[in-house]
């Protein structure tokens, strides 16, 4: 087996990954990103609605266009890509990676590994529903790979589970196309995705959105032919005597993202709550050698933020690999009240670093505070929309003076 | 009247309050930009959506190109829309930005491909292969 010997080897070609590698290639790296699919881009291609680029570019691009822009930058960063290569094994050792590619197994000797693996959907086998397991039940990415990528209708009338924003859009695009769609479910008493999505995707439609409801049973042996819909408590737990039946033959998911990291897990410390890499304010993990960004590290809202993370991580693994990142004091980010999703989880003296806060439940008023030094108030927290606190200059040396950081949201 | 709106400019999803007499707009609060106010007086009098769907694509490399309207079209024009776009087809090549139809339904918005589609690379037929025969 051929050993490719490199700075920084990226892991992933969506928005995350592009961006390191560009950022890796302009800090003056030999840079090279591998990615499974035959296409760059990640999930940005699927995702052909507008909403996308409204902080990296200043305007609303679709996603596919928001790809064309990141690609642009990397093309012209002189970093290189290798399509339909996939990841078998990380060397806990240090840095080596084997990958299968149609030219065989590769194996790559970077001195600074970004990982950008993304997310999975939450699959149905996670959710325990009793029934047959029949066809026409699909993730909402797969519905929309379907539809956008290979023009491929999954059924004729539908019901949503997950009121994420995958979901709406897709029952926006499904009713679009011809699909009758019934309802999107919520377990939850508020929805899962950004209110303008709820707004554009569902109330310009008439499609209903039913919070505090799920489904209870799957109909159907071979195509599905129905669902049993109820409501839940407080707890989630079904209301008895709600049940009703719905015929349907599509049942599309939307019910969370789960951090992709299972060939590091092994030997990189995770946050549990995040399900992704401690990392530092540079984005590099416990293992100095390995970095990570995007939405393996937590699953964040917007596709700027998740190339904005890639880039910082490419520069830093830049210099990594030069030697001239030395290991220095971190301090710690500690997680307050209403914090659930946390980005960095280290500050580090000198680096001036955005710190993402996820809330675990809406507050009507809040006062996020980062150890005291950086406060602001906001009106209406909600758990679908992170909080971005930019920390830099004097605030960012106070903090980095303190033995550890406390972060936390108090309803106001 | 006072009419509530959710602003969908951006992420934020501020809640606005339209104030609308005889079809006009008075006043508008909530917002956090301008972009916000501007919504809001469109969204109480005439709303409008930038449609993105996909066109059929003949001879590519993918079947389908995405699309969008260069502008934003007025909102109940959506279904009609979309019973046109669903007879379009184009032939490949596609380029990112190429105009797939003028003056949508006389809006004066065009419909745009926002992505290339290259063409699908034609095999050089094989004198020296034939098809394996089928079944008698």
């Amino acid at each position: 087996m051929r050993v490719r010997k490199i700075d920084v080897l990226v892991v992933g070609g969506g928005a995350a990954g592009i961006a390191a590698a560009a950022a890796a290639a302009r800090e003056g790296a030999d840079a090279l990103l591998i990615e499974r699919n035959d296409r760059l881009g990640g999930v940005l291609e699927q995702c052909i609605h507008p909403g996308f680029g409204l902080h990296r570019y200043r305007e609303e691009l679709t996603g596919p266009e928001f790809a064309h822009r990141l690609l642009g930058e990397f093309d012209s960063s002189g970093a290189e890509a290798v399509t339909g290569c996939t990841v078998l094994e990380v060397n806990p050792q240090g840095p080596s990676v084997v990958a299968a590619s149609p030219k065989g197994l590769l194996k790559f000797r970077p001195k600074a590994l970004i990982w950008a693996t993304g997310a999975r959907e939450r699959p149905f086998g996670a959710l325990r529903i009793p029934g047959a397991r029949p066809a026409g039940i699909y993730t909402a990415g797969l519905a929309q790979r379907l539809v956008n990528i290979h023009g491929l209708l999954p059924g004729r009338k539908a019901i949503v589970l997950g009121s994420g924003d995958i979901g709406l859009i897709m029952a926006r695009r499904l009713h679009l196309e011809g699909v009758e769609v019934v309802a999107v479910l919520e377990l939850r008493p508020f929805p899962g995705g950004l209110m303008r999505n709820v707004v554009q995707c569902l109330e310009d439609f008439g499609i209903p959105l039913l919070l505090r409801h799920t489904v209870a049973e799957v109909h159907g042996k071979d195509r599905l032919q129905g669902v049993t819909v109820v409501e839940v408590d407080e707890e989630g737990r079904p209301l008895p005597g709600t049940e009703r039946y719905v015929e349907v033959d599509t049942l599309v998911l939307s019910v969370g993202l789960i951090p992709e990291n299972r060939l590091i897990e092994g030997f990189v410390p995770l946050d549990p709550l995040n399900r992704g890499p401690v990392v530092n304010a540079r984005l590099q993990t416990e293992v100095p050698w390995l970095f990570a960004a995007g939405n393996n590290v937590a699953v964040f809202d917007l596709v700027d933020s998740v190339a904005a993370l890639g880039a910082r991580a490419g520069t830093f693994a830049a210099r990594y690999a030069r030697g001239e990142l030395p290991e220095g004091r971190a301090v710690p980010l500690v997680r307050g009240e209403n914090v659930l999703h946390l980005v960095p989880h280290r500050l580090v003296p000198g680096v001036p670093t955005p710190v993402y806060i996820r809330v675990p439940h809406p507050l009507p008023r809040a006062r996020v505070s980062i150890g005291g030094v950086v406060t602001r108030n906001h009106v209406g927290v909600r758990p679908t929309e992170m909080i971005e606190v930019k920390l830099s200059g004097e605030a960012l040396e106070e903090l980095a003076g303190l033995p550890e950081v406390r972060v936390e949201v108090s309803p106001a | 009247m006072k009419k509530r709106l959710i602003c969908i400019s951006c992420p934020v999803g501020c809640e606005l309050t339209v104030e609308v007499e005889n079809g006009k707009v008075i006043s508008v609060s909530g917002n956090r930009c301008p972009r916000g106010e501007a919504y809001a007086r469109e969204e109480a009098v005439e709303p409008r959506r930038v449609l993105a769907t996909s066109v059929k694509v003949l001879g590519g490399e993918l079947p389908l190109v995405s699309v969008k309207t260069d502008r934003p079209i007025p909102k109940n024009l959506i279904p009609q829309i979309m019973e046109l776009v669903k007879g379009l087809s184009v032939n490949a090549p596609v380029e990112l930005g190429q105009v797939i139809l003028e003056n949508l339904l006389d809006t004066g918005a065009k419909l745009v491909a926002t992505r290339a589609v290259p063409r699908l690379p034609q095999e050089p037929l094989n004198p020296g292969v034939r098809p394996a025969a089928g079944p008698p």
